[in-house]
């Protein structure tokens, strides 16, 4: 059976949220556990690594719609970075990147969470 | 003498779970992959038949864990033709509108995105509802340079 996993770090206020493996509608509430494990503890800078992720359906992406409005209005993002072509493929026939920010690297989404931080205080 | 044209099918039936669905991509993979079709368009139609089973397993047999689902695989003439059938609630693909992001976003809304994938990969998609019997999708699509 395909495998979904995920890990979670914390680099100052911001999270980095690792996905690996299938995300299908059997896998999609892991996902959906992460993000409302990380709303309930106010984690709403969130970067998801999607490097090991090699696999998406629609129910993965409804996942990131479900969430999205909840963390905005507290402030924070969801920033996805590391796809692959094949994943980023699936994204943009949905027209995921007209609501959504995406980095080729982890980095360039911290980077951008610290930058807008900066322009806060 | 003319030749007869090279035929290979095969068949899966599983239970209506999401669980089966890894199940259900391995089949189009193996399948297609042993017919020598380029990764990439197995890629897109594994995600096609993934979203019409998911699709089956939420709303023909709404979650219901012991319906059957019958996929159909069938390589004939360079045209894959998946049919997918399914003995759950009647489905009416014209009540489904086409999924527009931004209109998503605002109402929380996630649905008719798995439909509209299943369009945009594959060349045709075809329901046949016959209410009380079974409902049946057939997908298909036309492989031109294989390996």
């Amino acid at each position: 059976m395909a495998e979904f996993n995920t890990s979670v770090k914390n680099q100052g206020d911001i999270s980095l949220l690792y996905l690996n493996g299938y995300l299908d509608a059997h896998t999609a509430s892991v996902l959906e556990n992460n993000f409302s494990d990380l709303i309930a503890k106010d984690k709403f800078k969130i970067v998801v690594n999607f490097k090991d992720l090699v696999y998406i359906s629609s129910a993965g992406l409804g996942v990131f719609m479900a969430f999205i409005e909840k963390i905005r209005e507290n402030n924070g993002d969801i920033k996805l970075t590391s796809m692959s072509d094949k994943v980023y493929n699936i994204f943009d026939l949905l027209g995921f990147p007209l609501l959504y920010e995406f980095y080729k690297s982890e980095d360039e989404a911290v980077k951008k969470f610290e930058e807008t931080d900066k322009l806060e205080k | 003498m003319k030749s007869k044209s090279k035929i290979k099918e095969k068949k899966l039936q599983v239970k209506s779970r999401t669980e089966n669905l890894s199940k259900i991509r391995e089949f189009i993979q193996n399948f297609s992959s042993s017919a020598g079709i380029m990764q990439d368009t197995i890629d897109n139609m594994m995600l096609a038949v993934d979203e019409a089973c998911t699709n089956i397993i939420k709303h023909a047999y709404k979650s219901y864990p012991d319906g059957e689902i019958i996929i159909k695989i069938k390589y004939e003439d360079k045209k894959l033709i998946i049919t997918i059938i399914d003995y759950g609630k009647a489905f009416h693909p014209e009540s489904v509108p086409e999924p527009n992001i931004q209109e998503f976003y605002r109402q929380h809304r996630v649905g008719g995105l798995g439909m509209y994938l299943m369009k945009t990969l594959m060349d045709d998609v075809k329901y046949v509802s016959i209410p009380g019997k079974y409902n049946q999708v057939l997908l298909s699509k036309s492989i031109n340079s294989p390996r």
